[in-house]
Protein backbone atom coordinates (compact mmCIF):
# COMPACT_ATOMS: atom_id res chain seq x y z
CA UNK A 1 0.00 0.00 0.00
CA UNK A 2 1.84 3.02 -1.13
CA UNK A 3 -0.06 5.58 1.73
CA UNK A 4 2.21 3.65 3.61
CA UNK A 5 5.52 4.22 2.13
CA UNK A 6 4.69 8.10 2.54
CA UNK A 7 5.26 7.60 6.34
CA UNK A 8 9.25 6.33 5.95
CA UNK A 9 9.51 8.97 2.77
CA UNK A 10 8.39 12.07 4.74
CA UNK A 11 9.72 10.42 7.95
CA UNK A 12 13.57 10.18 6.68
CA UNK A 13 12.93 14.03 5.40
CA UNK A 14 11.66 14.77 9.06
CA UNK A 15 15.09 13.10 10.53
CA UNK A 16 17.59 14.89 7.48
CA UNK A 17 15.91 18.13 8.40
CA UNK A 18 16.37 18.21 11.84
CA UNK A 19 19.95 16.70 11.38
CA UNK A 20 20.39 20.22 9.21
CA UNK A 21 18.65 22.25 12.10
CA UNK A 22 21.19 20.55 14.28
CA UNK A 23 24.18 21.48 12.40
CA UNK A 24 22.52 25.54 12.30
CA UNK A 25 22.36 25.38 16.13
CA UNK A 26 25.68 24.22 16.50
CA UNK A 27 27.27 26.71 13.55
CA UNK A 28 25.06 29.78 15.46
CA UNK A 29 26.24 28.78 18.93
CA UNK A 30 29.80 28.37 17.61
CA UNK A 31 30.20 31.53 15.52
CA UNK A 32 32.55 33.39 17.83
CA UNK A 33 34.54 30.12 18.96
CA UNK A 34 38.23 31.10 18.26
CA UNK A 35 39.31 28.06 19.94
CA UNK A 36 37.87 24.24 19.00
CA UNK A 37 38.89 21.30 20.14
CA UNK A 38 41.99 20.61 17.62
CA UNK A 39 43.28 23.98 19.15
CA UNK A 40 41.80 26.24 15.54
CA UNK A 41 39.05 28.27 14.98
CA UNK A 42 35.46 26.03 14.55
CA UNK A 43 34.59 25.65 11.40
CA UNK A 44 30.93 25.73 9.78
CA UNK A 45 29.41 22.57 9.93
CA UNK A 46 27.50 21.56 6.17
CA UNK A 47 25.54 18.98 5.50
CA UNK A 48 24.67 16.91 2.50
CA UNK A 49 22.01 15.58 1.35
CA UNK A 50 21.15 12.51 -0.76
CA UNK A 51 18.15 11.19 -2.12
CA UNK A 52 17.91 7.22 -1.04
CA UNK A 53 15.19 4.60 -2.28
CA UNK A 54 12.96 3.30 0.64
CA UNK A 55 10.41 1.34 -1.46
CA UNK A 56 10.88 -1.17 -4.29
CA UNK A 57 8.49 1.39 -6.77
CA UNK A 58 10.14 4.55 -7.26
CA UNK A 59 9.43 5.75 -3.59
CA UNK A 60 12.53 7.91 -2.59
CA UNK A 61 13.88 9.48 0.83
CA UNK A 62 16.13 11.43 1.50
CA UNK A 63 19.42 10.83 3.75
CA UNK A 64 22.61 12.77 5.70
CA UNK A 65 25.46 11.57 3.49
CA UNK A 66 28.04 13.58 5.57
CA UNK A 67 28.91 16.10 7.55
CA UNK A 68 31.73 18.54 5.61
CA UNK A 69 33.29 21.70 7.10
CA UNK A 70 33.28 24.66 5.19
CA UNK A 71 36.03 25.49 3.12
CA UNK A 72 35.37 29.20 3.16
CA UNK A 73 38.09 31.47 4.82
CA UNK A 74 37.55 32.84 7.94
CA UNK A 75 37.02 36.50 9.44
CA UNK A 76 40.18 38.09 10.54
CA UNK A 77 39.90 40.36 13.74
CA UNK A 78 42.22 42.71 14.48
CA UNK A 79 42.67 42.31 18.77
CA UNK A 80 46.17 42.23 19.49
CA UNK A 81 45.41 41.63 23.06
CA UNK A 82 44.44 38.41 22.60
CA UNK A 83 46.73 35.61 23.46
CA UNK A 84 45.67 33.82 20.17
CA UNK A 85 46.54 36.57 17.78
CA UNK A 86 49.22 36.61 15.33
CA UNK A 87 52.54 38.37 14.55
CA UNK A 88 50.42 41.18 12.97
CA UNK A 89 47.68 40.76 15.16
CA UNK A 90 45.02 39.39 13.70
CA UNK A 91 42.85 36.96 15.17
CA UNK A 92 40.95 34.12 13.16
CA UNK A 93 36.94 33.95 13.74
CA UNK A 94 35.13 31.22 12.45
CA UNK A 95 33.87 31.37 9.27
CA UNK A 96 30.35 31.17 10.28
CA UNK A 97 28.30 33.27 8.05
CA UNK A 98 25.73 34.10 10.37
CA UNK A 99 23.01 35.23 7.64
CA UNK A 100 23.42 32.06 5.76
CA UNK A 101 22.63 30.29 8.94
CA UNK A 102 19.75 31.90 9.36
CA UNK A 103 18.06 31.31 6.16
CA UNK A 104 19.09 27.88 6.41
CA UNK A 105 17.21 27.29 9.75
CA UNK A 106 14.29 28.87 8.22
CA UNK A 107 14.38 26.71 5.12
CA UNK A 108 14.94 23.98 6.99
CA UNK A 109 12.39 24.49 9.47
CA UNK A 110 10.03 25.02 6.74
CA UNK A 111 10.89 21.69 4.94
CA UNK A 112 9.87 19.79 8.21
CA UNK A 113 6.87 21.63 8.82
CA UNK A 114 6.03 20.53 5.27
CA UNK A 115 7.05 16.89 5.47
CA UNK A 116 5.24 17.08 8.85
CA UNK A 117 1.79 18.59 7.47
CA UNK A 118 2.46 15.38 4.19
CA UNK A 119 2.32 12.38 6.88
CA UNK A 120 -0.76 14.29 8.71
CA UNK A 121 -2.69 14.28 5.33
CA UNK A 122 -1.23 10.34 4.66
CA UNK A 123 -2.69 9.63 7.66
CA UNK A 124 -6.00 11.11 7.23
CA UNK A 125 -6.36 9.30 3.89
CA UNK A 126 -5.15 6.16 5.60
CA UNK A 127 -8.16 6.69 8.40
CA UNK A 128 -10.69 7.86 5.16
CA UNK A 129 -9.45 4.42 3.85
CA UNK A 130 -10.22 2.55 7.05
CA UNK A 131 -13.93 3.82 7.50
CA UNK A 132 -14.93 1.99 3.94
CA UNK A 133 -17.92 0.04 4.30
CA UNK A 134 -18.63 1.14 8.04
CA UNK B 1 -22.20 -25.02 -2.25
CA UNK B 2 -21.02 -28.23 -0.68
CA UNK B 3 -23.77 -30.04 -1.51
CA UNK B 4 -24.05 -28.82 -5.17
CA UNK B 5 -20.18 -30.87 -5.46
CA UNK B 6 -21.56 -33.38 -4.53
CA UNK B 7 -24.25 -34.47 -6.25
CA UNK B 8 -23.13 -36.34 -9.74
CA UNK B 9 -23.26 -34.78 -12.73
CA UNK B 10 -25.63 -37.69 -14.09
CA UNK B 11 -28.47 -35.88 -12.19
CA UNK B 12 -31.65 -35.70 -14.64
CA UNK B 13 -32.04 -32.11 -14.30
CA UNK B 14 -27.97 -31.05 -14.06
CA UNK B 15 -27.88 -32.72 -17.27
CA UNK B 16 -30.54 -31.34 -19.28
CA UNK B 17 -29.15 -28.24 -17.82
CA UNK B 18 -26.16 -29.30 -19.24
CA UNK B 19 -27.36 -29.60 -22.29
CA UNK B 20 -29.55 -26.60 -22.43
CA UNK B 21 -26.48 -24.34 -21.08
CA UNK B 22 -23.43 -25.74 -22.89
CA UNK B 23 -20.19 -27.08 -20.84
CA UNK B 24 -18.35 -24.32 -19.94
CA UNK B 25 -21.84 -21.75 -19.74
CA UNK B 26 -22.08 -22.04 -16.02
CA UNK B 27 -18.63 -20.53 -15.40
CA UNK B 28 -18.19 -18.44 -18.12
CA UNK B 29 -21.51 -16.64 -16.88
CA UNK B 30 -20.54 -13.65 -14.52
CA UNK B 31 -21.73 -14.12 -10.75
CA UNK B 32 -23.10 -11.22 -8.97
CA UNK B 33 -19.70 -10.82 -6.88
CA UNK B 34 -18.00 -10.72 -10.56
CA UNK B 35 -20.10 -7.57 -11.08
CA UNK B 36 -19.44 -5.55 -7.93
CA UNK B 37 -15.80 -6.34 -8.38
CA UNK B 38 -15.97 -5.11 -12.36
CA UNK B 39 -18.09 -2.18 -10.66
CA UNK B 40 -15.29 -1.44 -7.87
CA UNK B 41 -12.72 -1.85 -10.02
CA UNK B 42 -12.16 1.22 -11.94
CA UNK B 43 -12.45 3.19 -8.90
CA UNK B 44 -10.23 0.84 -6.88
CA UNK B 45 -7.33 0.77 -9.56
CA UNK B 46 -7.80 4.70 -9.39
CA UNK B 47 -7.24 4.80 -5.67
CA UNK B 48 -4.57 2.94 -5.96
CA UNK B 49 -2.82 5.08 -8.89
CA UNK B 50 -3.67 7.80 -6.46
CA UNK B 51 -2.06 6.58 -3.47
CA UNK B 52 0.72 5.75 -5.43
CA UNK B 53 0.87 9.53 -7.03
CA UNK B 54 0.98 10.41 -3.14
CA UNK B 55 3.88 8.65 -2.82
CA UNK B 56 5.83 10.22 -5.49
CA UNK B 57 4.65 13.75 -4.73
CA UNK B 58 6.16 12.64 -1.03
CA UNK B 59 9.47 11.89 -2.92
CA UNK B 60 9.55 14.95 -4.47
CA UNK B 61 8.94 16.92 -1.25
CA UNK B 62 11.38 14.93 0.98
CA UNK B 63 14.06 15.87 -1.61
CA UNK B 64 13.16 19.65 -2.46
CA UNK B 65 17.36 20.32 -0.53
CA UNK B 66 18.88 17.26 -2.09
CA UNK B 67 21.33 18.07 -4.84
CA UNK B 68 20.60 17.37 -8.43
CA UNK B 69 17.48 15.42 -7.50
CA UNK B 70 14.95 15.21 -10.14
CA UNK B 71 11.33 15.47 -9.54
CA UNK B 72 9.06 12.92 -10.81
CA UNK B 73 5.28 12.26 -11.61
CA UNK B 74 2.83 10.00 -12.86
CA UNK B 75 0.10 11.34 -15.81
CA UNK B 76 -2.58 10.04 -13.96
CA UNK B 77 -5.59 10.55 -16.83
CA UNK B 78 -2.99 8.07 -19.08
CA UNK B 79 -2.05 5.66 -16.43
CA UNK B 80 -5.36 5.04 -15.80
CA UNK B 81 -6.39 4.37 -19.34
CA UNK B 82 -3.60 2.20 -19.55
CA UNK B 83 -4.49 -0.13 -16.49
CA UNK B 84 -8.09 -0.17 -17.96
CA UNK B 85 -7.04 -1.20 -21.23
CA UNK B 86 -4.73 -3.72 -19.44
CA UNK B 87 -1.83 -2.84 -21.07
CA UNK B 88 0.27 -1.49 -18.44
CA UNK B 89 0.03 -4.98 -16.83
CA UNK B 90 2.28 -6.22 -19.73
CA UNK B 91 5.30 -3.68 -18.89
CA UNK B 92 8.40 -5.38 -20.44
CA UNK B 93 10.75 -7.04 -17.88
CA UNK B 94 14.86 -7.49 -18.22
CA UNK B 95 15.91 -10.58 -18.10
CA UNK B 96 19.53 -9.85 -18.81
CA UNK B 97 21.52 -7.22 -17.46
CA UNK B 98 22.34 -6.11 -21.11
CA UNK B 99 18.87 -5.87 -22.34
CA UNK B 100 18.44 -1.60 -22.71
CA UNK B 101 16.10 -0.45 -19.68
CA UNK B 102 12.48 0.60 -20.73
CA UNK B 103 12.07 4.61 -21.41
CA UNK B 104 11.54 5.11 -17.32
CA UNK B 105 14.18 3.11 -16.61
CA UNK B 106 14.42 0.16 -14.37
CA UNK B 107 13.66 1.50 -11.19
CA UNK B 108 10.28 2.17 -11.42
CA UNK B 109 9.25 -1.22 -13.03
CA UNK B 110 7.48 -1.96 -9.97
CA UNK B 111 5.05 1.12 -10.17
CA UNK B 112 1.38 -0.34 -9.99
CA UNK B 113 -0.50 -1.24 -12.61
CA UNK B 114 2.78 -0.11 -15.17
CA UNK B 115 2.09 3.14 -14.28
CA UNK B 116 4.95 5.43 -16.44
CA UNK B 117 7.26 7.02 -14.05
CA UNK B 118 8.04 10.36 -15.85
CA UNK B 119 10.74 13.81 -14.63
CA UNK B 120 8.95 17.04 -14.59
CA UNK B 121 9.56 19.30 -16.87
CA UNK B 122 11.49 21.85 -14.90
CA UNK B 123 10.79 25.58 -15.50
CA UNK B 124 13.02 27.39 -12.88
CA UNK B 125 16.49 25.17 -12.39
CA UNK B 126 17.95 25.16 -9.13
CA UNK B 127 21.85 25.85 -9.32
CA UNK B 128 22.70 22.52 -7.55
CA UNK B 129 20.67 20.85 -10.58
CA UNK B 130 17.09 19.87 -8.18
CA UNK B 131 14.25 20.39 -10.01
CA UNK B 132 11.93 20.14 -7.11
CA UNK B 133 9.57 23.28 -7.53
CA UNK B 134 7.67 23.43 -4.17
CA UNK B 135 4.85 25.07 -4.99
CA UNK B 136 4.29 22.85 -7.81
CA UNK B 137 4.51 19.92 -5.49
CA UNK B 138 2.79 21.04 -2.65
CA UNK B 139 -0.52 21.91 -4.99
CA UNK B 140 -0.32 18.61 -7.05
CA UNK B 141 -0.14 17.20 -3.26
CA UNK B 142 -3.20 19.27 -1.90
CA UNK B 143 -4.59 18.12 -5.25
CA UNK B 144 -4.02 14.83 -5.24
CA UNK B 145 -4.98 14.25 -2.14
CA UNK B 146 -8.86 15.98 -2.55
CA UNK B 147 -9.01 13.20 -5.69
CA UNK B 148 -7.77 10.39 -3.29
CA UNK B 149 -10.28 10.76 -1.08
CA UNK B 150 -13.41 11.46 -3.42
CA UNK B 151 -12.06 8.25 -4.96
CA UNK B 152 -12.50 6.73 -0.97
CA UNK B 153 -15.78 8.66 -0.89
CA UNK B 154 -17.05 6.79 -3.94
CA UNK B 155 -16.17 3.39 -2.62
CA UNK B 156 -17.63 4.10 0.82
CA UNK B 157 -20.91 5.20 -1.53
CA UNK B 158 -21.34 2.09 -3.88
CA UNK B 159 -20.66 -0.26 -0.60
CA UNK B 160 -23.26 1.83 1.11
CA UNK B 161 -25.64 1.38 -2.10
CA UNK B 162 -25.01 -2.32 -1.41
CA UNK B 163 -26.25 -2.60 2.25
CA UNK B 164 -28.85 -1.08 1.31
CA UNK B 165 -29.61 -3.37 -1.48
CA UNK B 166 -28.80 -6.58 0.69
CA UNK B 167 -31.05 -5.07 3.48
CA UNK B 168 -33.75 -4.39 0.86
CA UNK B 169 -34.84 -1.30 2.71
Amino acid sequence: MSLFNVFSIAGSALTAQSARLNTTASNLANADSVVSADGKPYRAKQVVFRAMPVTTDGGVGVRVAGVVDSAAPGRMVYDPKSPVANEQGYVEMPNVNVVEEMTNMISASRAYQTNAEIMSAAKTLLLKTLAIAQ
Amino acid sequence: MLGREVLPLWMPWRLARLLHNGWRSNYLRPTMLDRIDQQMGTLRTAANLRAYRQELLASNIANADTPSYKARDIDFKSALDGAIAGRGAFAMARTSPRHLAGPDGAAFSNAPHGAQVLYRTEFQANVDGNTVNMDVERSAFAENSVQLESALTFIQQQFRSLQTAIQGQ
